[in-house]
């Protein structure tokens, strides 16, 4: 057993230098090389200053932008650090609301949306993901059916055509990745982004 | 449920049933020690490493010393992670200015990436420093899933080899493991990921200004080199706390079958090996099979209720599925097959919360996991958690008919028997054990988050994960608290060792009997009914021993959930 010491101690030191400092170091300076756009994080700026990131969702509240989906994120309680509250689309501490399928709360908090949903646009049926809170809270995308749901409020913030931006959602609508894997969705920072444009 | 889902599914499975032979056929190469296209640059390491660690690579090693190999080197590895964790704050690369982890928590985390189980009672952005991550966790989800590895080829020996009393070299073993097979992949892996948007980066969190002119500190680190052995290795351990669920974590849908087929990739591959050891693929195709049809089914179930939804859902007049706690990009489709095949493997990495599933969506988690993950199970871990079951299956075989079982040219004995049920036994007395302590143990009752049945799925599904070593959670229990970390710990250590050393006893003992020749009287252990009977074993024995704690958790709160009950 004395005898095993030794390679215990070298092996596990020599191994954990290769894939704990070698490996990552080694990615990280062939990423940064070749793909330091997306090694970074994906930021987009405008004039010079970070907005956020392409992957990442942000808080919309206005009106005048599309909204992403719920977020059960939270962040630190400014009065007592020791306490969390809810901080929607903390990008520093991502989770979801892990509420359950018979939970009380669920419901409430779906009943009290859809009714608001409906009280927005009544023609048109709530989908889904409109109401339901993503699993990392940080969910950057909406899918096209959330995104035509929201149009009328925000030509009436803007003062713009519903039938423009029907138009704009549409040529923002993103295809399933190879014509088959994942789902057809609206990335919610770009369509507000070129929104803004068509604004100006 | 639509055409696109099936799609999905089909083209993930043929990808992967593809990928098994050829992964196969070169992981055999590497450990048979012949030559492979990467020798040129990695033997001269390997040499280097022999030398200096005193190691003859020619000189094998009895069970027992293999085994002793490997505990001391899981010594090593938890003396240097504990201390690397207590003492971040004072070490470099901590952009962020984490503090130390609390003693609790270090060791219920060291003791969870040792065990290959990922468990995590902490927030990755919110506690650990850069470091930790690269030379802590990324260090662990490399050699835990490489000692996995060791031990399933040290029983694959004992199978093939007949009259020997050495069962391989452990440091051979885990150093080909990490060198030959896992970096390699892993390199590509983690570079396809930066493609599709996975951060890689030691700058600090980056400071943004959003677009309604709000702050937002965005979480970045060297992500994609610790989320590609995360996932290889049937880890799970994720940089961010919202794991694969996390945007840069796992940016696209591409992303996400890619994790996937990474998870599932050596699993499966093991068994090809297997056959190709024992000189017959077929040996190997019908474990894989048997795994198979134990995999799809659950899909099924899972897709199918994720995509019903619930009661709540149909009568606020919602359709498209469960979507709470779920990512759009992955859908429904992506989100279910994802829990499928992370707790068929021993993974636990997560693109949707688990906890906010539908009962029995829910439960098909639970059931992979309870069943010892072996539905293809984790790197190495899946392979001897089956070949456990398969001597069980040729014992009720061999008592059927009445002569002692042989399994490919192995009689299987007495000793072999009671190694397996002793292996077995270690997932009802830590899963059934621990949650009947915690259901009623005040403090740990406190850490309930769902009230009703299904609280009591979030502490059947921890003792669970952690036993099992998977490391997925029903995330709303709250699990950083003392009790939970020690009692996770101890879980999490007796449910890899109590398997381990009984799986290494067989491995010893099978490889010192005598070869005896298939007769007319051996159980043909290739065809659809010995797949079927291994089946049927599988789910006796799981459901004889799970059920009832089925029955109070994800089974009641689907019923209640038709009767429109909510808790």
């Amino acid at each position: 057993m004395l005898k095993q010491i030794r390679p215990a101690i070298v092996s596990f030191t020599i191994l954990a230098a290769i894939t704990g400092l070698g490996y990552p170091l080694a990615i990280t300076g062939i990423a940064q090389l070749v793909m330091p756009e997306q090694a970074n994080g994906s930021l987009i700026k405008q004039n010079g200053q970070v907005i956020g990131s392409e992957l990442v969702g942000q808080a919309f509240t206005q009106d005048k932008y599309f909204h992403g989906r719920l977020s059960a994120t939270t962040g630190p309680d400014p009065q007592d650090a020791s306490k969390s509250v809810a901080a929607p689309y903390n990008a520093a501490n991502s989770m979801g609301s892990n509420l359950g399928p018979t939970s009380a709360a669920l419901k409430d908090r779906l009943t009290a949306d859809v009714a608001a949903a409906k009280k927005e646009n009544p023609s048109a049926e709530v989908p889904v993901d409109l109401v339901m809170t993503s699993s990392s809270g940080l969910d950057p995308h909406i899918s096209p059916d959330n995104a035509l749901f929201q149009v009328p409020r925000v030509a009436k913030a803007r003062g713009i055509d519903e039938a423009k931006l029907r138009d704009l959602v549409q040529s923002q609508i993103e295809d399933r990745d190879l014509g088959i894997f994942g789902e057809l969705r609206v990335n919610v920072l770009k369509l507000n982004l070129a929104l803004d444009r068509m604004g100006s | 449920m639509n055409l696109y889902d099936w799609l999905q599914i089909a083209a993930f499975c043929t990808v992967l049933v593809a990928l098994t032979p050829l992964l196969g056929a070169y992981l055999t190469r590497v450990f048979d020690g012949q030559r492979t296209w990467l020798s040129p640059v990695l033997r001269p390491i390997e040499i280097v490493l022999y030398r200096v660690a005193g190691v003859d690579q020619k000189q094998e090693q009895h069970w027992v010393s293999y085994t002793i190999a490997l505990l001391l080197f899981h010594v090593a590895g938890f003396l240097f992670l504990y201390l690397l964790l207590r003492l971040q704050a004072l070490l470099p690369l901590n952009p962020a200015g984490q503090g130390p982890v609390a003693a609790d928590l270090t060791f219920n985390t060291t003791m969870s990436f040792l065990t290959n189980t990922n468990w995590q009672n902490y927030g990755g952005e919110s506690t650990m420093s850069y470091l930790s991550q690269m030379l802590g966790l990324t260090v662990q989800n490399y050699l835990s899933a490489a000692s996995g590895i060791a031990i399933s080829l040290a029983l694959v020996r004992g199978f093939a080899r007949a009259s020997s009393h050495t069962v391989g070299n452990f440091w051979v073993d885990i150093t080909r493991a990490t060198l030959y097979v896992l970096m390699p992949i892993c390199v590509l892996l983690a570079l396809f990921f930066v493609w599709q948007g996975m951060p890689q980066t030691l700058g600090p969190y980056v400071e943004a200004t959003t677009l309604e002119g709000a702050k937002q500190t965005i979480a970045v680190g060297p992500v994609a080199s610790q989320i590609a052995i995360k996932l290889l290795g049937t880890n799970g351990g994720g940089f961010f706390n919202a794991n694969a669920s996390h945007p840069l974590e796992n940016p696209t849908a591409l992303s996400n079958n890619m994790q996937m087929l990474a998870i599932l990739m050596i699993g499966a591959a093991l068994t090809n090996v297997f056959g190709r050891m024992v000189g017959n693929q077929r040996q190997g195709y019908a474990i894989f099979a048997a795994m198979g049809v134990l995999f799809l089914a659950g899909v099924v179930v899972c897709y199918w209720a994720e995509s019903y939804g619930t009661q709540t859902l149909q009568s606020l007049g919602l359709s498209g599925g469960n979507m709470e706690g779920k990512e759009l990009r992955f859908g429904i489709v992506g989100s279910a097959l994802f829990a499928v095949v992370t707790t068929a493997a021993s993974c636990g990495a997560v693109n949707a919360m688990h906890d906010s599933f539908t009962a029995l969506g829910g439960m098909i988690p639970l059931i992979n996991m309870q069943l010892g993950e072996i539905v293809i199970g984790g790197v190495g871990a899946g392979l001897y958690g089956m070949l456990l079951f398969v001597i069980l299956t040729i014992f009720l075989a061999g008592l059927m008919v009445g002569r002692t079982p042989e399994y490919v040219g192995k009689k299987i004995e007495a000793r072999e028997v009671k190694m397996a049920m002793l292996a077995i036994l270690v997932l009802p007395l830590m899963i059934l054990g621990w949650t009947a302590i915690a259901v009623v143990y005040p403090p740990a009752v406190a850490s309930i988050a769902n009230p009703g049945p299904h609280g009591f799925s979030e502490v059947l599904y921890a003792f669970t994960s952690q036993t099992a070593n998977n490391g997925s959670a029903f995330a709303g229990l709250t699990g950083n608290t003392p009790f939970y970390n020690v009692a996770g710990g101890i879980a999490m250590f007796v449910g890899r060792f109590w398997m381990i050393v009984p799986a290494m006893a067989i491995a010893g003992s099978l490889a010192a009997k005598k070869s005896v020749p298939a007769s007319s009287g051996t159980f043909p252990t290739t065809g659809a009914l010995f797949v079927g009977l291994l089946v049927g074993v599988i789910l006796i024995v799981g459901g004889l021993t799970f059920f009832p704690a089925l029955a109070v958790g994800p089974i009641v709160e689907h019923l209640a959930m038709l009767a429109g009950d909510l808790f």
